[in-house]
Formats: structure tokens, C-alpha cells, sequence
């Protein structure tokens, strides 16, 4: 249960809360090169959903059996030439964008194939953006993203193939969601008397920056969807200790990001008579909600 | 336009009974930085002066609704050109706008000037007005603190958004909007129901908790939102299938914000996420056509 909750978590934050659009602003270049109709936008979507899931996968499976610092491959190879003790240490994670962009670059290959023989309009249309996918940086980061959570953490919190594949699907299907609503809202524009300055990619960034602004509603929704999930054992112990326990501060400054001036305002709401240590422990149970928002709408 | 704003009147008389000169000098400012911002950008635009339709004057009402009493002067007026400019004018002037023009002002202040509309602004106890000595209703109910009473609510004499605070106001000018068919009923009646039936939900998972539905229903800015906000005809779906949907989208979508997100209220948002997926509603809900064949799905 608390490995299903943690998928959960993982898949909910990469779609919704830091949507890879439209909170990391990544793979900014199909949302705004393949938008501009549904269902081209939602092949594209369907595309880096592919894309993203293998290469994910595969480059997952690199850093965890040979990048990674001790690395079971990796030193299994090195221990021909050295001592066991010094090819325990042996990292090879500097050569983890080499690798990853290798990995991505063969995925996009196998897409291209496969999307040409079988869907040759949907290849026609797509242009140059179907290669272009191996440089969308929302693959790569999805990779990064990976590696974060298996290099420079204890074994205990590594990620496995569950987490790592979870992120990447969610990833994709938040990038669907994203370029789909887009390509929507491009549609619809055909028809707006839109200034003559603003046509074309000023409008398709101004919206972009409008949707950006609504999913920010999100925010920090990932450490109260934790707190839901893994109730806090002991609230009296919880109140004592520092004013969120430190996977949901850790977490929220996750998902508040480069937002961080929003963070200064801290809990204290100020208008609520009750004591100060009750109130802590309130927030605290709820994952350090600041209530930084208006009650307005 | 002008039923809009006949509709909209119980609720400014409301926010002036409540707020005093806060809320006269809000509306004040709203309204006239809009019909400003208006003639300015059609100015720009070399386009016929269009103040007479006085959607103009709706948006900067209900700007001025849902901004707090206490927001300062220049954030107001920063509000309405960026609800006019940045939400009506760059899609083409009144019909094109995607979003609707006055929560996309606000969202804009609001993650503009985050503590200027951070839940403690809406407190001054010097103000000398009684209801803006206390945290708003949603603000205490998140940290913990007091609940507010029902007929504080239903009447309006709380903290909170100028127009957002009395619910028989809105409920008032909502049934007349409704009546008139200005509004379609279906929007704020599936967006209701839906809050009622989550909130029902979570009330009978946890039934000693203080907020109840009522207090759902009744609090925040919902009514404010059903009947004056996602009642927009420009940036809501077509048909009757599409509004319950979007009714039911933006109901679900405020109980999500309001229950998990760090933000108290959550109306914005949702406004906000349904206007983006609009297009892609009315596209699934084209109606067939008299005599033609159904529409295949």
C-alpha cells in the first residue's frame, strides 16, 4: 500500500502539479511547433509518451546497473583490472547525458520507423518535429529526473523500474494533456481577431503563460496528498519536532520549485486566536499548508 | 450585459454594507481602470471604441469581487489591465477571449503581488470595519482555527473578497440572471451539485468535522463563481451537454483545489483550467444536427 501510494504520488505530481510544460517549462518546442491541431498535438503527445517511457526505462536501467557510483556491472568489469575495494567505488555518472542522450536518440529512431511505415500522414505532418524529439529536453529531463533519485541518495530511497517507469508515463500523459489543451485553444484562436503582432507564437506564449498561471492552483498539493496518504503516526510527536516533518518539507520545496518567494509567507495566518503550538501541530499534520492564498476566488 | 450587471447589484450593495469604503473605492478603481485599459487598447488597436457594450464595466465588477477589500490601490488597477489587455483584447476583443478576462487579471496580481493578496492581507485591524479584524472563513477553517457560523455566511457580515462573502446576495442576483437566461442554469447547478455531492462525500468519511457542506456551499467565493463567473457565455461550452460538464468539471476541480492544493479557495483555478479545456468540450459535444444521423462519438 505504501508502495502504491508512492506511485500515485510520483504520477500525480509529474502530470498535474509540476506538469513538465507548464511548471518546468520544458519540451516548450512541439507544444508550440505541434499545437496547432488536436489530433496532430495529440500524436505528438502520444509520441513522447512513447519516447519518454523507453528511454526512461532504459536509461534507469543504466545508471542503476553500471553509472551509478558502486554500480554492480561496472564493477563487476572493473574488478578484472583492479582490486575489488577500488572498483566498488567506481562512478561512472559523468557519462550519464552521453548515455541518456544515446538512449533517446535510438527510442526516437524506433518511433520514426514505426510511425512512418504504419501512420505515414501523421509522419507527413509531423515534419521535422518527429526527429526533432530527441532534443526535447522534457525526455531528457524526465532521465535527469531519474538519475536525481538513484545517484547521491541511500540505497533505501533509490527509485526501482516501478517509480522510474511511473514518472515517465505520467510525465508523457501530463505533456498530452498540456499540448492537447493548447492545440485546442489554437483552434478555437483561428477564429479570434487576434492583433497582428501577437499572431502566431506571441499568442500561443501568452496563452501558454495563462495556463502555467492556472496550474499553479496545484501547487503543493503533493505534500498534502502525502500527508493523506502516510498519516502522520503520532501528532503530539509530530508538534514537538520541527514544523513539518522533514519528507513533506522536503517534498513541498519539490513542488514549489523556483516559486520560492511564495514560500515566505509563513503559516501563521495570523488570524486565528487559537494558541501557536496548536496551530502548528494543525499545519503541521497537513503538510506545512501555508495559507498563502487569497479566500477569493 | 446590463442584466449582468443589474444581477451584480445585490451583491456591490452587500460588499458595501459589509466592507464600507473598501469596497466602493475597489469597485470604483476596477470599473474605471478597465474602461480605461478598454479605450487605451482599442485605441492601440486603431478598432471603434467598444465601452458601450459594457463588458468592460462586468469584467471590472467582478474584478473588484474578487479581489480583498484591503488590496491596495495599484494593485487593482495593475489587475484590470492585465484582465482586460492580457485576458480580452490580445484574443481579438469581447468573443474571442479563451479565458475569462477578470480572473485572468487576478491571477495575474496574484502571482504578481503574492503578499499584497496572501491570506494575512486580508486582515487590518485598524481598519475600523468589523469584518476585516478576522482571518476569512476558508483561511481559519485551513489553519485549524474557528468555524465560521452559517448565517455569517449566508448573510455575509465575514472577511473576504469584496463581493464573495454574502451567499444570499449571490444567490439572489444568480436566480435572477438564470431567470432572465442570461446565465444557463446548467452551469451553476451542475457546478453546485457537484460541490455538494464531493463535500457530502467527505463529510460522511469524517462526520465529526465542523465544516460541512453547507459551509462549502456557502463559504468562499463558490457562489460568487457559479453564478457570475462560469455563467461567462463567451468562455463556457456551447451546448447544454458541454455546460454540465464544464459544471461538473469546475465543481470537482474547486473541491480538489480547496481540499488539497495550499491555496484556501480554489474558484480561480478552476475558472481558469475549464476555460483552457473549453475548446476541447465543445468539440466532443457537437450536437447532431435535426434528422442527420447521430454523431458517431
Amino acid at each position: 500500500m505504501d508502495y502504491i501510494g508512492s506511485l500515485i504520488l510520483i504520477a500525480v505530481s509529474a502530470a498535474l502539479i509540476n506538469n513538465y510544460v507548464l511548471h518546468y517549462f520544458v519540451g516548450i518546442c512541439p507544444f508550440l511547433g505541434v499545437s496547432r491541431r488536436v489530433d496532430m498535438a495529440f500524436g505528438m503527445g502520444c509520441a513522447v509518451t512513447f519516447v519518454i517511457t523507453i528511454a526512461s526505462f532504459l536509461s534507469w536501467a543504466l545508471t542503476q546497473f553500471i553509472l551509478r557510483p558502486g554500480a554492480p556491472l561496472a564493477a563487476w568489469v572493473a574488478g578484472w583490472f583492479v582490486d575489488a575495494q577500488t572498483a566498488a567505488r567506481v562512478d561512472l555518472s559523468i557519462l550519464s547525458y552521453i548515455a541518456y542522450i544515446f538512449v533517446i536518440a535510438s527510442s526516437v529512431q524506433f518511433v520514426e520507423m514505426y510511425v512512418r511505415k504504419f501512420f505515414p500522414a501523421l509522419y507527413k505532418s509531423f515534419g521535422v518535429y518527429l526527429p526533432l524529439i530527441t532534443t526535447n529536453c522534457a525526455i531528457l529531463f524526465a532521465c535527469l529526473y531519474i538519475m536525481k533519485h538513484i545517484v547521491g541518495v541511500g540505497p533505501a530511497e533509490r527509485w526501482g523500474a516501478g517509480e522510474a517507469l511511473t514518472l515517465a508515463v505520467a510525465a508523457g500523459l501530463g505533456f498530452t494533456l498540456a499540448i492537447v489543451i493548447m492545440a485546442g485553444i489554437r483552434e478555437e484562436l483561428d477564429h479570434c481577431d487576434v492583433p497582428a503582432p501577437f499572431r502566431g507564437a506571441g499568442i500561443t506564449l501568452l496563452v501558454a503563460g495563462i495556463l502555467a498561471m492556472a496550474f499553479t492552483g496545484f501547487a503543493g498539493m503533493g505534500a498534502n496528498l502525502e500527508a493523506m496518504l502516510h498519516p502522520p503516526a503520532d501528532a503530539a510527536h509530530q508538534a514537538a519536532a520541527a514544523p513539518a516533518p522533514p519528507a513533506a518539507a522536503q517534498r513541498v520545496a519539490a513542488d514549489s520549485g523556483d516559486r520560492g518567494g511564495t514560500r515566505q509567507d509563513a503559516p501563521d495566518s495570523g488570524g486565528a486566536p487559537d494558541d501557536a503550538t496548536a496551530h502548528t501541530a494543525a499545519t503541521s499534520s497537513r503538510g506545512q499548508r501555508s495559507p498563502q492564498g487569497a479566500s477569493g476566488p | 450585459m446590463l442584466d449582468v450587471l443589474i444581477a451584480l447589484a445585490p451583491v456591490a450593495a452587500m460588499g458595501v454594507y459589509v466592507f464600507g469604503w473598501y469596497a466602493v473605492k475597489q469597485i470604483g478603481v476596477c470599473v474605471l481602470s478597465c474602461l480605461a485599459a478598454e479605450a487605451i487598447f482599442t485605441a492601440m488597436r486603431r478598432r471603434r471604441a467598444t465601452l458601450g457594450d459594457l463588458s468592460a464595466v462586468v469584467t471590472g465588477a467582478i474584478l473588484a469581487f474578487s479581489l480583498p477589500a484591503t488590496c491596495p490601490i495599484y494593485v487593482a488597477v495593475i489587475a484590470s489591465f492585465a484582465a482586460i489587455g492580457l485576458g480580452k483584447v490580445v484574443f481579438g476583443g469581447l468573443g474571442g477571449n479563451v479565458f475569462n478576462p477578470a480572473m485572468v487579471g487576478r491571477a495575474f496580481a496574484m502571482l504578481a503581488f503574492t503578499k499584497q493578496l496572501a491570506a494575512q492581507a486580508y486582515v487590518d485591524a485598524g481598519a475600523g470595519v468589523h469584518a476585516l479584524t478576522q482571518a476569512t472563513p476558508l483561511t481559519a477553517h485551513e489553519a485549524g482555527g474557528p468555524v465560521a457560523s452559517l448565517a455569517d455566511l449566508f448573510w455575509g457580515t465575514t472577511n473576504g473578497c469584496v463581493g464573495e462573502t454574502s451567499a444570499i446576495a449571490c444567490l439572489v442576483g444568480g436566480l435572477y440572471l438564470c431567470l432572465r437566461r442570461t446565465a444557463s442554469w446548467e452551469l451553476p447547478a451542475a457546478a453546485i451539485a457537484t460541490v455538494a455531492v464531493i463535500a457530502g462525500g467527505i463529510n460522511l468519511a469524517n462526520p465529526a468535522a465542523e465544516w460541512t457542506v453547507l459551509h462549502h456551499l456557502l463559504g468562499g467565493a463558490l457562489l460568487l463563481g457559479a453564478f457570475f463567473i462560469i455563467t461567462d457565455p463567451v468562455s463556457t461550452p456551447l451546448t447544454r451537454k458541454g455546460k454540465l460538464l464544464y459544471g461538473v468539471g469546475f465543481g470537482a476541480l474547486v473541491m480538489l483545489i480547496r481540499t488539497l492544493s495550499n491555496y484556501p479557495e480554489g474558484v480561480m483555478f478552476s475558472v481558469l483550467l475549464m476555460n483552457a479545456v473549453t475548446p476541447l468540450i465543445n468539440r466532443w459535444t457537437i450536437p447532431a444536427p435535426l434528422g442527420g444521423r447521430q454523431a458517431s462519438g
